[in-house]
Protein backbone atom coordinates (compact mmCIF):
# COMPACT_ATOMS: atom_id res chain seq x y z
CA UNK A 1 0.00 0.00 0.00
CA UNK A 2 1.28 3.09 -0.89
CA UNK A 3 1.07 6.36 1.56
CA UNK A 4 -0.88 8.86 0.07
CA UNK A 5 0.98 11.98 1.32
CA UNK A 6 -1.60 13.21 3.70
CA UNK A 7 -0.91 16.58 5.89
CA UNK A 8 0.86 16.20 8.94
CA UNK A 9 -2.30 17.17 10.97
CA UNK A 10 -5.99 16.01 10.78
CA UNK A 11 -8.17 19.03 10.97
CA UNK A 12 -10.81 18.44 8.86
CA UNK A 13 -12.27 15.10 6.92
CA UNK A 14 -12.28 17.87 3.70
CA UNK A 15 -8.55 17.89 4.08
CA UNK A 16 -8.59 13.79 3.39
CA UNK A 17 -10.28 13.37 0.66
CA UNK A 18 -11.49 10.53 -1.12
CA UNK A 19 -8.22 8.64 -1.26
CA UNK A 20 -7.59 9.58 2.42
CA UNK A 21 -10.35 8.56 3.74
CA UNK A 22 -9.98 5.18 1.79
CA UNK A 23 -6.53 4.77 2.92
CA UNK A 24 -7.66 5.05 6.94
CA UNK A 25 -10.44 2.86 6.72
CA UNK A 26 -8.41 0.08 4.98
CA UNK A 27 -5.68 0.60 7.21
CA UNK A 28 -8.45 0.61 9.94
CA UNK A 29 -8.55 -3.66 8.99
CA UNK A 30 -5.14 -4.06 9.88
CA UNK A 31 -6.08 -2.54 13.71
CA UNK A 32 -8.91 -4.07 14.11
CA UNK A 33 -6.93 -7.29 13.59
CA UNK A 34 -4.90 -6.10 16.47
CA UNK A 35 -7.33 -5.18 18.60
CA UNK A 36 -8.75 -8.95 18.61
CA UNK A 37 -5.54 -10.67 19.72
CA UNK A 38 -4.57 -12.22 22.64
CA UNK A 39 -2.54 -9.04 23.82
CA UNK A 40 -3.69 -6.19 21.62
CA UNK A 41 -0.84 -4.14 21.90
CA UNK A 42 2.20 -3.50 19.15
CA UNK A 43 5.21 -1.40 19.46
CA UNK A 44 4.60 0.90 16.37
CA UNK A 45 4.76 3.98 18.27
CA UNK A 46 7.42 3.28 21.41
CA UNK A 47 8.43 6.56 22.37
CA UNK A 48 6.02 8.60 20.83
CA UNK A 49 4.15 10.69 23.19
CA UNK A 50 0.12 11.68 22.55
CA UNK A 51 -1.27 14.29 24.28
CA UNK A 52 -4.88 14.89 24.71
CA UNK A 53 -5.88 18.02 25.39
CA UNK A 54 -9.86 18.35 25.95
CA UNK A 55 -11.39 21.93 26.95
CA UNK A 56 -14.66 20.22 26.88
CA UNK A 57 -15.77 17.30 28.55
CA UNK A 58 -15.48 13.65 26.65
CA UNK A 59 -15.81 10.25 27.78
CA UNK A 60 -15.25 8.23 24.76
CA UNK A 61 -13.45 10.20 22.61
CA UNK A 62 -10.87 11.01 24.83
CA UNK A 63 -10.71 7.26 25.89
CA UNK A 64 -10.60 5.88 22.54
CA UNK A 65 -7.94 8.34 21.67
CA UNK A 66 -5.89 7.22 24.60
CA UNK A 67 -6.73 3.46 24.34
CA UNK A 68 -5.67 3.84 20.27
CA UNK A 69 -2.16 5.59 21.48
CA UNK A 70 -1.29 2.97 24.39
CA UNK A 71 -2.39 -0.09 21.99
CA UNK A 72 0.22 1.33 19.87
CA UNK A 73 2.61 1.67 22.68
CA UNK A 74 2.50 5.30 22.74
CA UNK A 75 2.85 6.96 26.22
CA UNK A 76 0.03 9.21 26.66
CA UNK A 77 -1.09 12.27 28.72
CA UNK A 78 -4.26 13.81 29.54
CA UNK A 79 -4.83 17.83 30.42
CA UNK A 80 -8.30 18.43 31.40
CA UNK A 81 -9.46 21.75 31.85
CA UNK A 82 -10.97 21.67 35.72
CA UNK A 83 -7.38 20.50 37.19
CA UNK A 84 -5.16 22.77 35.30
CA UNK A 85 -3.46 26.14 35.11
CA UNK A 86 -6.65 27.49 32.88
CA UNK A 87 -8.07 27.72 35.93
CA UNK A 88 -5.37 30.54 37.02
CA UNK A 89 -6.04 32.21 33.40
CA UNK A 90 -3.85 30.65 31.44
CA UNK A 91 -4.25 31.37 27.70
CA UNK A 92 -4.56 28.18 25.01
CA UNK A 93 -1.59 29.42 23.34
CA UNK A 94 0.31 29.39 26.80
CA UNK A 95 -0.98 26.06 27.57
CA UNK A 96 0.08 24.24 24.44
CA UNK A 97 3.38 25.80 24.12
CA UNK A 98 3.99 24.65 27.51
CA UNK A 99 2.73 21.02 26.63
CA UNK A 100 5.01 21.15 23.70
CA UNK A 101 8.38 22.01 25.71
CA UNK A 102 8.21 18.85 27.15
CA UNK A 103 8.65 17.26 24.01
CA UNK A 104 5.45 15.62 22.39
CA UNK A 105 4.68 13.80 19.39
CA UNK A 106 0.89 14.68 18.92
CA UNK A 107 -2.32 16.90 20.43
CA UNK A 108 -5.76 15.32 20.09
CA UNK A 109 -7.24 18.75 20.85
CA UNK A 110 -11.19 19.30 21.51
CA UNK A 111 -12.84 22.89 22.24
CA UNK A 112 -16.14 24.42 22.32
CA UNK A 113 -14.91 26.83 19.71
CA UNK A 114 -14.62 26.25 16.04
CA UNK A 115 -11.19 26.67 14.70
CA UNK A 116 -8.68 26.27 17.81
CA UNK A 117 -7.04 22.58 16.44
CA UNK A 118 -6.65 24.88 13.55
CA UNK A 119 -4.94 27.72 15.67
CA UNK A 120 -2.68 25.20 17.55
CA UNK A 121 -1.28 23.83 14.41
CA UNK A 122 -0.05 26.62 13.24
CA UNK A 123 1.72 27.48 16.66
CA UNK A 124 3.86 23.93 17.19
CA UNK A 125 6.51 22.87 15.44
CA UNK A 126 7.12 20.61 12.22
CA UNK A 127 7.42 17.70 14.58
CA UNK A 128 3.97 17.62 16.27
CA UNK A 129 1.05 16.66 14.62
CA UNK A 130 -2.51 18.62 15.62
CA UNK A 131 -5.83 15.97 15.42
CA UNK A 132 -9.24 17.73 15.80
CA UNK A 133 -11.04 15.86 18.45
CA UNK A 134 -14.02 18.17 17.83
CA UNK A 135 -14.19 21.79 17.55
CA UNK A 136 -17.65 23.97 18.60
CA UNK A 137 -20.05 22.98 15.92
CA UNK A 138 -17.47 22.90 13.17
CA UNK A 139 -15.84 19.08 12.67
CA UNK A 140 -14.89 16.21 14.83
CA UNK A 141 -13.09 13.87 12.03
CA UNK A 142 -12.13 10.98 13.40
CA UNK A 143 -16.02 10.39 14.45
CA UNK A 144 -16.87 10.73 10.62
CA UNK A 145 -14.08 8.43 10.05
CA UNK A 146 -15.72 5.43 12.89
CA UNK A 147 -19.18 6.37 11.25
CA UNK A 148 -17.69 5.19 8.05
CA UNK A 149 -16.06 2.38 8.84
CA UNK A 150 -19.15 1.06 10.82
CA UNK A 151 -21.59 1.27 7.98
CA UNK A 152 -18.80 -0.26 5.49
CA UNK A 153 -18.24 -3.69 7.87
CA UNK A 154 -22.20 -4.15 7.72
CA UNK A 155 -22.55 -2.91 4.30
CA UNK A 156 -19.54 -3.35 2.53
CA UNK A 157 -18.88 -0.07 1.47
CA UNK A 158 -20.58 3.59 1.32
CA UNK A 159 -21.29 3.68 -2.29
CA UNK A 160 -24.62 4.33 -3.66
CA UNK A 161 -25.74 4.14 0.35
CA UNK A 162 -28.82 6.73 1.52
CA UNK A 163 -28.11 7.86 4.72
CA UNK A 164 -30.35 10.06 6.82
CA UNK A 165 -29.06 12.30 9.13
CA UNK A 166 -31.23 13.02 12.09
CA UNK A 167 -31.88 15.68 14.22
CA UNK A 168 -29.58 19.07 15.60
CA UNK A 169 -28.12 19.42 12.46
CA UNK A 170 -27.02 23.04 13.31
CA UNK A 171 -25.05 22.45 16.57
CA UNK A 172 -23.54 19.14 15.44
CA UNK A 173 -19.87 18.81 14.15
CA UNK A 174 -20.72 15.08 14.07
CA UNK A 175 -23.19 16.03 11.17
CA UNK A 176 -20.54 18.11 9.70
CA UNK A 177 -17.80 15.92 9.32
CA UNK A 178 -20.37 13.01 8.65
CA UNK A 179 -21.93 14.98 5.83
CA UNK A 180 -18.18 15.46 3.93
CA UNK A 181 -17.03 12.03 4.46
CA UNK A 182 -20.05 10.28 3.72
CA UNK A 183 -20.49 11.95 0.42
CA UNK A 184 -17.08 12.20 -0.61
CA UNK A 185 -17.59 7.88 -0.58
CA UNK A 186 -20.24 7.75 -2.67
CA UNK A 187 -23.21 7.94 -0.45
CA UNK A 188 -26.68 10.27 -0.60
CA UNK A 189 -27.11 12.15 2.30
CA UNK A 190 -30.73 13.60 3.43
CA UNK A 191 -30.67 15.72 6.57
CA UNK A 192 -34.08 15.42 8.47
CA UNK A 193 -34.91 18.26 11.14
CA UNK A 194 -37.27 21.15 12.22
CA UNK A 195 -36.30 24.34 10.37
CA UNK A 196 -35.06 25.64 13.35
CA UNK A 197 -32.15 23.13 13.55
CA UNK A 198 -30.69 23.17 10.55
CA UNK A 199 -27.78 25.97 9.96
CA UNK A 200 -29.11 29.19 8.64
CA UNK A 201 -27.58 28.23 4.80
CA UNK A 202 -26.84 24.98 3.73
CA UNK A 203 -25.67 26.08 0.02
CA UNK A 204 -22.36 23.92 -1.16
CA UNK A 205 -23.82 21.17 1.16
CA UNK A 206 -24.05 17.78 -1.27
CA UNK A 207 -27.84 16.85 0.61
CA UNK A 208 -31.27 17.55 0.48
CA UNK A 209 -33.10 17.97 3.49
CA UNK A 210 -36.59 16.72 4.71
CA UNK A 211 -38.92 18.01 7.79
CA UNK A 212 -40.78 14.50 7.04
CA UNK A 213 -38.78 11.46 8.94
CA UNK A 214 -41.62 9.15 8.33
CA UNK A 215 -41.52 9.68 4.81
CA UNK A 216 -37.47 9.06 4.76
CA UNK A 217 -37.62 5.85 6.91
CA UNK A 218 -38.99 3.83 4.44
CA UNK A 219 -35.80 4.38 1.38
CA UNK A 220 -32.88 5.01 3.45
CA UNK A 221 -29.77 2.70 4.16
CA UNK A 222 -28.88 3.97 7.22
CA UNK A 223 -30.27 6.54 10.07
CA UNK A 224 -27.72 8.50 11.74
CA UNK A 225 -29.66 10.13 14.75
CA UNK A 226 -27.62 13.17 16.33
CA UNK A 227 -27.60 14.31 20.76
CA UNK A 228 -30.04 17.30 21.20
CA UNK A 229 -27.42 19.08 22.74
CA UNK A 230 -28.91 20.62 25.64
CA UNK A 231 -26.09 22.11 26.76
CA UNK A 232 -25.60 24.06 24.00
CA UNK A 233 -29.07 24.73 22.92
CA UNK A 234 -29.86 28.33 24.99
CA UNK A 235 -32.52 29.20 22.53
CA UNK A 236 -36.07 28.49 22.31
CA UNK A 237 -35.81 26.25 18.54
CA UNK A 238 -38.20 23.98 20.07
CA UNK A 239 -41.50 23.64 21.36
CA UNK A 240 -40.77 21.02 23.95
CA UNK A 241 -38.46 17.95 23.85
CA UNK A 242 -41.49 15.86 23.86
CA UNK A 243 -42.98 17.63 20.40
CA UNK A 244 -39.53 17.03 19.51
CA UNK A 245 -39.52 12.61 20.17
CA UNK A 246 -43.20 13.06 18.40
CA UNK A 247 -41.63 14.52 14.97
CA UNK A 248 -37.98 13.21 14.62
CA UNK A 249 -37.20 10.77 17.72
CA UNK A 250 -36.76 7.14 16.60
CA UNK A 251 -39.38 5.36 19.07
CA UNK A 252 -40.58 2.09 19.08
CA UNK A 253 -43.28 2.48 16.28
CA UNK A 254 -40.56 4.03 13.68
CA UNK A 255 -37.65 1.69 14.64
CA UNK A 256 -40.69 -1.53 14.20
CA UNK A 257 -41.33 0.05 10.34
CA UNK A 258 -38.17 -0.10 9.26
CA UNK A 259 -36.28 -2.61 7.43
CA UNK A 260 -34.34 -5.12 9.15
CA UNK A 261 -31.09 -4.38 7.09
CA UNK A 262 -31.30 -0.50 8.38
CA UNK A 263 -28.50 0.44 10.46
CA UNK A 264 -29.22 3.11 13.45
CA UNK A 265 -26.44 4.70 14.53
CA UNK A 266 -25.60 7.55 17.48
CA UNK A 267 -22.76 9.33 17.99
CA UNK A 268 -23.25 9.15 22.01
CA UNK A 269 -24.05 10.35 24.40
CA UNK A 270 -27.96 9.28 23.75
CA UNK A 271 -30.58 10.76 25.34
CA UNK A 272 -32.99 7.95 25.45
CA UNK A 273 -36.31 8.66 24.81
CA UNK A 274 -35.55 12.02 23.27
CA UNK A 275 -33.94 11.60 19.82
CA UNK A 276 -33.79 7.61 20.48
CA UNK A 277 -36.52 4.90 22.44
CA UNK A 278 -34.43 2.76 24.25
CA UNK A 279 -35.97 -0.01 22.36
CA UNK A 280 -33.75 1.20 19.26
CA UNK A 281 -30.70 1.90 21.35
CA UNK A 282 -30.75 -2.00 22.20
CA UNK A 283 -32.76 -3.41 18.80
CA UNK A 284 -30.46 -5.81 16.41
CA UNK A 285 -30.30 -2.57 14.00
CA UNK A 286 -28.22 -0.48 15.92
CA UNK A 287 -24.01 -0.87 15.87
CA UNK A 288 -24.07 1.87 18.47
CA UNK A 289 -21.01 -0.14 20.24
CA UNK A 290 -19.79 -1.06 17.34
CA UNK A 291 -19.04 2.44 16.65
CA UNK A 292 -17.61 2.91 20.17
CA UNK A 293 -15.15 -0.14 19.31
CA UNK A 294 -14.55 0.85 15.92
CA UNK A 295 -13.58 4.05 17.08
CA UNK A 296 -10.20 2.68 18.69
CA UNK A 297 -9.27 1.14 15.30
CA UNK A 298 -9.74 3.97 13.72
CA UNK A 299 -7.72 6.08 15.78
CA UNK A 300 -4.89 3.61 15.94
CA UNK A 301 -4.94 4.08 11.66
CA UNK A 302 -4.41 8.01 12.13
CA UNK A 303 -1.85 8.28 15.41
CA UNK A 304 -0.20 5.35 13.01
CA UNK A 305 -0.49 7.22 9.96
CA UNK A 306 0.66 10.69 11.77
CA UNK A 307 3.35 9.46 13.91
CA UNK A 308 4.78 5.86 12.83
CA UNK A 309 5.04 5.90 9.05
CA UNK A 310 7.39 8.91 8.72
CA UNK A 311 5.16 9.23 5.33
CA UNK A 312 3.74 12.23 6.12
CA UNK A 313 6.40 15.03 6.77
CA UNK B 1 10.60 -9.51 0.40
CA UNK B 2 8.82 -9.28 -2.35
CA UNK B 3 9.32 -7.74 -5.20
CA UNK B 4 6.25 -5.81 -5.08
CA UNK B 5 6.86 -4.69 -1.48
CA UNK B 6 10.66 -3.18 -2.28
CA UNK B 7 8.75 -1.11 -5.16
CA UNK B 8 6.40 0.50 -2.89
CA UNK B 9 8.29 1.16 0.08
CA UNK B 10 10.90 3.95 -0.93
CA UNK B 11 13.63 4.68 -0.41
CA UNK B 12 14.23 0.92 -1.21
CA UNK B 13 11.73 1.06 -3.95
CA UNK B 14 12.57 0.79 -7.59
CA UNK B 15 12.20 -1.36 -10.61
CA UNK B 16 13.61 -4.79 -10.35
CA UNK B 17 15.96 -6.09 -12.97
CA UNK B 18 16.79 -9.89 -13.06
CA UNK B 19 20.61 -10.70 -14.35
CA UNK B 20 20.20 -14.09 -13.44
CA UNK B 21 17.74 -16.91 -12.75
CA UNK B 22 19.32 -18.87 -10.18
CA UNK B 23 16.21 -21.15 -9.53
CA UNK B 24 13.41 -22.11 -12.23
CA UNK B 25 10.08 -23.35 -11.47
CA UNK B 26 10.60 -26.89 -10.87
CA UNK B 27 13.81 -26.42 -8.78
CA UNK B 28 11.62 -24.20 -6.33
CA UNK B 29 9.02 -27.62 -6.81
CA UNK B 30 11.52 -29.54 -5.52
CA UNK B 31 12.93 -27.89 -3.23
CA UNK B 32 9.55 -27.43 -1.34
CA UNK B 33 9.23 -30.99 -1.39
CA UNK B 34 12.24 -31.42 0.66
CA UNK B 35 11.41 -28.87 3.17
CA UNK B 36 8.28 -30.23 3.72
CA UNK B 37 10.31 -33.76 4.35
CA UNK B 38 12.31 -32.20 6.25
CA UNK B 39 9.71 -30.60 8.74
CA UNK B 40 8.03 -34.10 9.39
CA UNK B 41 11.84 -35.70 10.27
CA UNK B 42 12.46 -32.97 12.30
CA UNK B 43 8.94 -32.79 14.23
CA UNK B 44 7.95 -36.44 14.04
CA UNK B 45 5.24 -35.44 11.47
CA UNK B 46 2.97 -32.82 11.55
CA UNK B 47 0.30 -32.96 14.53
CA UNK B 48 1.51 -29.87 16.18
CA UNK B 49 3.06 -28.26 13.16
CA UNK B 50 1.26 -24.51 11.87
CA UNK B 51 2.51 -22.31 9.27
CA UNK B 52 2.64 -18.98 8.91
CA UNK B 53 3.27 -17.32 5.55
CA UNK B 54 4.90 -13.86 5.97
CA UNK B 55 3.40 -10.89 4.00
CA UNK B 56 3.81 -10.61 0.67
CA UNK B 57 6.27 -13.34 -0.10
CA UNK B 58 5.99 -16.13 1.98
CA UNK B 59 2.17 -16.42 1.88
CA UNK B 60 2.32 -18.29 -1.10
CA UNK B 61 5.25 -20.51 -0.29
CA UNK B 62 3.40 -21.18 3.17
CA UNK B 63 0.62 -22.45 1.50
CA UNK B 64 2.44 -25.01 -1.08
CA UNK B 65 4.30 -25.96 1.62
CA UNK B 66 0.71 -26.89 3.36
CA UNK B 67 -0.20 -28.27 0.14
CA UNK B 68 2.83 -31.07 0.51
CA UNK B 69 3.13 -31.59 3.98
CA UNK B 70 -0.81 -32.81 3.43
CA UNK B 71 0.19 -35.19 0.40
CA UNK B 72 2.92 -36.55 2.39
CA UNK B 73 1.61 -36.85 6.10
CA UNK B 74 -2.09 -36.75 5.31
CA UNK B 75 -3.67 -34.16 7.37
CA UNK B 76 -3.28 -30.26 5.76
CA UNK B 77 -1.49 -27.65 8.60
CA UNK B 78 -3.16 -24.24 9.72
CA UNK B 79 -1.82 -21.78 7.82
CA UNK B 80 -1.98 -18.31 8.88
CA UNK B 81 -0.39 -14.84 7.79
CA UNK B 82 1.18 -12.26 8.97
CA UNK B 83 2.16 -8.87 8.25
CA UNK B 84 4.51 -7.80 10.62
CA UNK B 85 5.11 -4.05 9.49
CA UNK B 86 3.59 -2.61 12.85
CA UNK B 87 6.54 -4.70 14.43
CA UNK B 88 9.28 -3.20 12.32
CA UNK B 89 12.48 -1.25 14.21
CA UNK B 90 12.56 1.33 11.35
CA UNK B 91 9.11 2.64 11.93
CA UNK B 92 9.76 6.37 11.19
CA UNK B 93 13.16 6.03 9.47
CA UNK B 94 11.12 4.90 6.14
CA UNK B 95 7.53 4.63 5.09
CA UNK B 96 5.93 1.31 6.56
CA UNK B 97 2.20 0.24 5.90
CA UNK B 98 0.66 -3.03 6.55
CA UNK B 99 0.02 -4.89 3.21
CA UNK B 100 -2.28 -7.45 4.41
CA UNK B 101 -4.66 -7.88 7.76
CA UNK B 102 -2.71 -10.16 9.56
CA UNK B 103 -4.93 -13.77 9.79
CA UNK B 104 -3.54 -16.10 12.16
CA UNK B 105 -7.26 -18.73 12.29
CA UNK B 106 -5.91 -20.94 14.47
CA UNK B 107 -4.35 -20.86 18.68
CA UNK B 108 -0.81 -20.40 18.87
CA UNK B 109 -0.74 -22.03 22.30
CA UNK B 110 1.59 -25.15 22.21
CA UNK B 111 1.91 -25.34 18.65
CA UNK B 112 5.07 -25.38 16.34
CA UNK B 113 4.80 -22.42 14.44
CA UNK B 114 6.92 -22.57 11.32
CA UNK B 115 7.44 -19.35 9.92
CA UNK B 116 8.00 -19.09 5.84
CA UNK B 117 9.31 -16.44 4.12
CA UNK B 118 11.00 -15.94 0.48
CA UNK B 119 14.08 -14.70 1.91
CA UNK B 120 16.22 -14.33 4.40
CA UNK B 121 18.67 -11.32 4.48
CA UNK B 122 19.25 -9.48 7.85
CA UNK B 123 17.17 -11.07 10.08
CA UNK B 124 15.25 -7.86 10.76
CA UNK B 125 11.84 -8.99 9.37
CA UNK B 126 11.69 -12.50 11.05
CA UNK B 127 12.66 -10.60 14.48
CA UNK B 128 9.54 -8.10 14.03
CA UNK B 129 7.55 -12.00 13.03
CA UNK B 130 8.77 -13.39 16.57
CA UNK B 131 7.55 -10.37 18.20
CA UNK B 132 4.34 -10.27 16.52
CA UNK B 133 4.11 -13.71 16.61
CA UNK B 134 4.08 -13.39 20.81
CA UNK B 135 1.25 -11.25 20.65
CA UNK B 136 -0.92 -14.20 19.72
CA UNK B 137 0.04 -16.45 22.26
CA UNK B 138 2.69 -18.89 23.19
CA UNK B 139 4.52 -20.94 20.84
CA UNK B 140 5.72 -24.38 21.88
CA UNK B 141 8.74 -23.91 19.35
CA UNK B 142 9.42 -21.81 16.42
CA UNK B 143 11.01 -22.61 13.16
CA UNK B 144 11.98 -20.98 9.90
CA UNK B 145 11.64 -22.09 6.72
CA UNK B 146 13.10 -19.59 3.55
CA UNK B 147 13.36 -20.03 0.10
CA UNK B 148 16.69 -18.15 -0.33
CA UNK B 149 19.11 -17.54 2.28
CA UNK B 150 21.26 -14.59 1.14
CA UNK B 151 23.54 -13.74 3.91
CA UNK B 152 24.61 -10.35 5.40
CA UNK B 153 22.71 -11.25 8.68
CA UNK B 154 22.07 -8.36 10.95
CA UNK B 155 20.92 -10.54 13.65
CA UNK B 156 21.60 -13.74 15.32
CA UNK B 157 18.74 -15.16 13.28
CA UNK B 158 19.34 -18.50 11.14
CA UNK B 159 16.90 -20.77 9.34
CA UNK B 160 15.54 -24.04 9.67
CA UNK B 161 14.89 -25.07 6.44
CA UNK B 162 16.09 -23.30 3.30
CA UNK B 163 15.37 -23.61 -0.61
CA UNK B 164 19.06 -22.33 -1.94
CA UNK B 165 21.94 -20.88 0.12
CA UNK B 166 22.72 -17.82 -2.31
CA UNK B 167 26.04 -15.95 -1.87
CA UNK B 168 25.34 -12.38 -2.98
CA UNK B 169 26.37 -9.04 -2.79
CA UNK B 170 24.69 -6.28 0.03
CA UNK B 171 23.44 -4.25 -3.39
CA UNK B 172 22.05 -7.04 -5.40
CA UNK B 173 18.37 -7.84 -4.84
CA UNK B 174 16.53 -11.51 -5.10
CA UNK B 175 13.36 -12.01 -6.59
CA UNK B 176 10.85 -15.10 -5.48
CA UNK B 177 7.85 -15.51 -7.80
CA UNK B 178 5.95 -17.77 -9.03
CA UNK B 179 8.21 -19.55 -12.35
CA UNK B 180 11.34 -19.74 -9.74
CA UNK B 181 13.92 -17.09 -8.77
CA UNK B 182 15.93 -14.23 -10.19
CA UNK B 183 19.33 -12.36 -8.58
CA UNK B 184 19.49 -8.99 -10.20
CA UNK B 185 19.47 -5.39 -9.15
CA UNK B 186 16.91 -2.65 -7.93
CA UNK B 187 17.18 0.29 -10.36
CA UNK B 188 16.20 3.63 -8.34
Amino acid sequence: MTATRLHRHILSVADLGRDGLEELLKLTDTFVEVSARAIPKAPALRGKTVVSLFYEDSTRTRLSFETAAKRLSADTMTFSVSSSSVKKGESVRDTVETIEAMGIDALVVRHGSAGVPLRVAGWVHDRVSVINAGDGWHEHPTQALLDCYTIRQHRGGLEGMRIAIVGDVKHSRVARSDVLAYTALGAEVVLVAPPTLLPPSLEGWPVTVSHDLDGVLGSVDVVGLLRMQTERTTEALIPSLREYTAGYGLTRARLDRLDDKVLVMHPGPMNRGVEISADAATSDRAVILDQVRNGVAVRMAVLYLLLGTGALS
Amino acid sequence: MAERERRKTPPYGGVFVARTRVMDGDDVHRALWRMAHEVLERNQGADDVALVGLQTGGVPLARRLAGNLEQIAGDVPPVGTLDVALHRDDIGVRPVLPEEVTDIPFDVDGRTIVLVDDVLFTGRTIRAALDALHHYGRPRAVQLAVMIDRGHRELPIRPDYVGKNLPTRRDEAVDVHDDGVDLGEMLK
